[in-house]
């Protein structure tokens, strides 16, 4: 049966009890809804509850465990000297998992029996082309070891499958049995409905928990198996970066760092003076039409998705600079050759910061105590006096945290690098040349031929790893940072 | 007064408190200056915004409007069924390169009726249109095979050279090395204006059609990564919405002050920090390499953006939850309603245009995010079929409106470009829609306690 079939009927059932368990306890009460424990609805609820919610948890776990039981006892049957060379275990799988589906499409379509799939023979028949037939395109030539593979995959798929609809409609009808005979006026329903719910909303706020724990393993197990592959030494001390498919690649994150600090700061070189000038003129001076005008205008940068800034990087403020470093530029200079580079990354993304700059500082400007102003403003000082001498020092510490989350976004921005950096790892401190950035070079080691077992490929899952580190522990200290501070004038 | 003064051996002012000393203009100078840096300040952040603006909007506009031959085409019963018998498996067999001659007939028909002199074979003026005009022809003979025989009237798409000769993005000088035209053909399109056979309209194909390769970028639209973003969004909607309003009810009314508690607050906060391309890593790992859901898919899109949108709702949630005043709760538990009754028949309801609203935010910010849906290989190829039903909307390939805009800013065509722009425009209106959405609906809904 297939899955969402399954499901539906589990709901289905569910919302029958529902409906069953509130008339039977209404029946036994004799219509009198006082003499229940609990409202009418929590009898239904309760039976809805004990059907649905323990079948479903059973398809969540099922789902997630029986591809990896599979595929480590199918695994086994290919022995190391069965993969031939150039490819590996991970592709070998693939191939048997595709011939597994198309199997699976032949007998779902009629066009084979399952005694003409389980007799087919690889050395007599020639798969691809029977398949291709029925409209399942394979890479090459299915090799017998494959076929048999693929065949014991099916077959085991198929099995767990239908044990998973035996056992979770077993389940389903269990709970909805055991719910509808305890279901009397004397049952305290609401309270247990209540724990179930409380559990419910429990197991949805632990989800932030189990994301942090798939992103941190996801990238960890690639990560170890990456550095299996290849030098650690190299991947942090290293100072080349070039990948090729030779096997020798030189795969460092230092030259990749450069490229996005660099990048980063000419972005907080733009976002930082603009944002915090805003913030002042914002907080201190403009009246409150001018502010109300102003500030969502401001923000409305923020809230401009990244793709829009990186074709902004690529098609205008690249070609501009061109215009006026490049060869033939207005400047004469011929400092610029292309339209990516730092400079172009750098000021767009900087553009993007400055509404992130301007009202985390504004936020932390307001937060100062106005009797601080009124003291100094009292002792004689002129308004921007006060600001920087008063406004600002007791201030420093929650702007250098707003400073640091920008930093922290810049780090971790995307598109506009992809569109507006370029493609070159290297050390220069030109800013006119292109350089790259570690999300670039995530980008590209995964967009290409998915082959997850090169350290070519891996090497962005290590990449990845820095990056959510190195973020994280900038998020971490700002947050730190801003908190403190809070803590000081509250 | 002076003689005080004199008696006090101070030194008089030397002058008036009116006049201003040097300081004093120096000081008030440092203040009037520092007042125009704010305002500099601002001038600058407004300023990159209007460019922004008016540069997406003189881009794009143009991708809106699209270059069109309209031209009468005898449906030859010679070429297109010898037997007569309209038979369609017959007609069928018929490739596009069989319906060219039609073409080239009806461009010297036009070019008779109308009384143009051009010099141009009719080879060469039927490369003024797109590649997709032959299939266009086609696909109308086997939707009506009767009409075999007739004379009708075609609106052919231009290519995308005559288009951007129209819109001024190709002038007789920037064609010098295009292989794709040449200055004769520009004549004879401007001789097909004079007569009114060429016309700019409104290309209702760009907003609703599907993309095409890279041959054809006048025939390329965004429907279907639309559909694509609309099944992603439905799926974001459909868990993100119930799980981060459960989780936030529980931090918020249920959760005791304990070191787990702590634990998820930093994990949510810290979530909402993560670079999105993070996220993309872990689709990447998670539901295609680990679970093997199919690639390309908008139900693996709508997950990883469930997971980056989470902690958005949650935090809006939450700040709802909490502008719910504790005289409500302590009423509804004053007459005997249990916690759980309390937070769900009466603090939910009040929060209800709060949640709404973030949540109406937090989609807007998926709809815009690109960098994890390249990662899970929403990009790169041609999403040209419109989903029939909503399992296939959700499990086979699509795109997503970035993804695409991204892939068209990929090209080499330029005239792919102004697609982009245009992409661009469709997706801020989308955005600034729901924005509006939402803050009319704190406006309507919003209590003051």
């Amino acid at each position: 049966m297939p899955l969402s079939w399954l499901v539906l009927l589990v709901l289905a059932l569910a919302t029958a009890g529902y409906f069953v368990g509130r008339i039977r306890v209404l029946k036994l009460a004799g219509g009198d809804v006082r003499a229940l424990h609990s409202l009418p609805i929590y009898y239904g609820t309760n039976v809805a509850l004990s059907t649905a919610v323990p079948a479903l948890v059973v398809v969540m776990v099922w789902l997630l465990v029986q591809p990896t039981l599979i595929e480590r006892s199918v695994s086994g049957m290919i022995a190391p000297e069965m993969i031939p060379e150039g490819s590996n275990l991970n592709l070998v799988m693939s191939d048997v998992r595709r011939v597994a589906d198309g199997l699976n499409t032949a007998i779902a379509g009629g066009a084979m029996s399952l005694a003409e799939v389980e007799a087919m023979d690889a050395t007599v028949v020639d798969v691809r082309a029977r398949l291709g037939e029925l409209g399942v395109a394979l890479g090459q030539n299915v090799r017998p070891e494959v076929l048999a593979a693929a065949k014991s995959y099916r077959s085991a798929a198929v099995t767990g499958n239908t044990l998973r609809t035996l056992i979770v409609l077993a389940l389903a009808v269990v709970g909805f049995g055991i719910s509808f005979s305890k279901t009397k006026p004397d049952y305290r329903a609401r309270n247990v409905v209540e724990r179930a719910v409380l559990a419910l909303l429990m197991a949805a706020a632990s989800l932030a928990i189990l994301t942090t724990v798939g992103i941190v393993l996801s990238m960890l197990f690639e990560t170890i198996n990456f550095f299996g592959l290849h030098n650690w030494r190299d991947f942090f001390f290293g100072t080349t970066w070039a990948p090729n498919f030779r096997g020798d690649s030189e795969l460092s994150i230092l030259p990749l760092l450069w490229g996005t600090l660099y990048i980063s700061f000419i972005a907080l070189l733009v976002a930082v003076p603009i944002g915090l000038f805003a913030a002042i003129y914002l907080s201190e001076y403009a009246g409150p039409k001018t502010r109300a005008i102003a500030k969502p205008l401001l923000e409305i940068l923020a809230g401009i998705p990244t793709i829009v800034y990186g074709l902004f990087a690529l098609l205008t403020v690249g070609p501009l600079l061109v215009n006026m470093f490049g060869q033939s530029g207005s400047l004469g200079l011929g400092w610029m050759s292309g339209a990516t580079s730092v400079l172009t990354a750098g000021i767009v993304m900087g553009i993007m910061l400055i509404p992130f700059v301007s009202s985390l500082s504004d936020d932390i400007i307001n937060a100062v105590p106005q009797t601080m102003r009124d003291g100094s403003l009292g002792l004689g000082a002129t308004p921007s006096e006060t600001i920087r001498q008063v406004v600002i020092p007791a201030a420093l510490p929650g702007i250098v945290g707003a400073i640091l989350l920008a930093a922290s976004r810049a780090i971790g921005e995307t598109m506009i690098v992809v569109m507006g950096a370029g493609a070159i790892a290297k050390f220069s401190a030109n800013p006119f040349e292109s350089m790259t950035t570690i999300t670039t070079r995530i980008v590209s080691q995964l967009t290409g031929d998915g082959d997850f077992a090169s350290p070519e490929t891996l090497v962005a899952f290590a990449l990845g790893l820095s990056l959510f580190v190195l973020t994280l522990g900038l998020n971490v200290l700002a947050l730190y940072i801003v908190r403190k501070y809070r803590e000081q004038y509250e | 007064m002076t003689d005080a003064t004199q008696n006090t051996g101070a030194v008089a002012p030397k002058s008036s408190l009116h006049t201003l000393d040097a300081r004093t203009k120096r000081r008030n100078a440092a203040e009037s200056r520092f007042k125009f840096y704010g305002m500099v300040a601002i001038g600058i952040g407004l300023l990159m915004l209007v460019t922004l603006l008016t540069t997406i909007l003189s881009k794009g506009t143009g991708a809106f409007t699209q270059t069109f031959v309209t031209m009468e085409v005898e449906l030859l019963e010679t070429k297109l069924d010898k037997t007569g018998a309209r038979d369609l498996e017959k007609i069928k067999k018929v490739t596009t390169f069989g319906y060219a001659p039609l073409i080239k007939t009806a461009f010297e028909k036009t070019v008779e009726a109308h009384g143009i002199e051009t010099d141009l074979k009719s080879k060469a003026m039927a490369k003024i249109l797109s590649k997709s005009a032959a299939s266009q022809l086609r696909n109308y003979v086997i939707a009506n095979p009767d009409q075999i025989g007739q004379t009708i009237e075609f609106r052919f798409l231009a290519n995308s050279r005559v288009d951007g000769y129209m819109k001024g993005r190709v002038t007789r000088d920037s064609i010098a090395n295009d292989k794709n035209i040449t200055p004769a053909q520009l004549d004879f399109v401007d001789q097909l204006i004079a007569v009114g056979a060429l016309k700019k309209t409104f290309n209702i194909d760009f907003i609703i059609g599907a993309d095409a390769s890279d041959q054809r970028p006048e025939a390329a639209g965004i429907g279907v990564a639309m559909m694509g973003s609309l099944f992603m969004m439905l799926v974001v909607l459909a868990l993100a919405l119930p799980i981060g309003v459960a989780a936030s009810i529980y931090l918020e009314e249920f959760a005791p002050k304990n070191w787990i508690t702590d634990i998820i607050e930093v994990n949510i906060s810290n979530l909402a920090a993560v670079p999105s391309i993070v996220f993309g890593i872990l689709g990447l790992a998670v539901f295609i390499n680990y679970m093997h859901l199919p690639q390309s898919a908008p139900l693996v899109g709508g997950l990883v953006l469930t997971l980056m949108t989470l902690p958005t709702i949650i935090i809006s949630t939450r700040a709802a939850l909490k502008a719910v005043p504790p005289s409500i709760r302590d009423a509804a538990l004053g007459v005997g309603a249990s916690k759980m009754q309390a937070v769900f028949h009466h603090v939910l309801p009040l929060a209800a245009p709060g949640i709404l609203t973030g949540t109406i935010i937090g989609l807007a910010q998926a709809l815009g995010e690109t960098a994890p849906l390249l990662l899970i290989g929403m990009i790169g190829f041609i999403a040209s079929n419109m989903p029939e039903t909503v399992g296939e909307g959700l499990l086979s390939p699509n795109s997503a409106m970035p993804a695409q805009i991204y892939e068209w800013a990929k090209r080499a065509d330029p005239a792919f470009y102004e697609r982009a722009w245009g992409g661009i425009i469709i997706l801020l209106i989308f955005l600034i829609s729901m924005n509006t959405l939402a803050v009319l609906l704190r406006r309507r809904f919003e209590r003051r306690w």
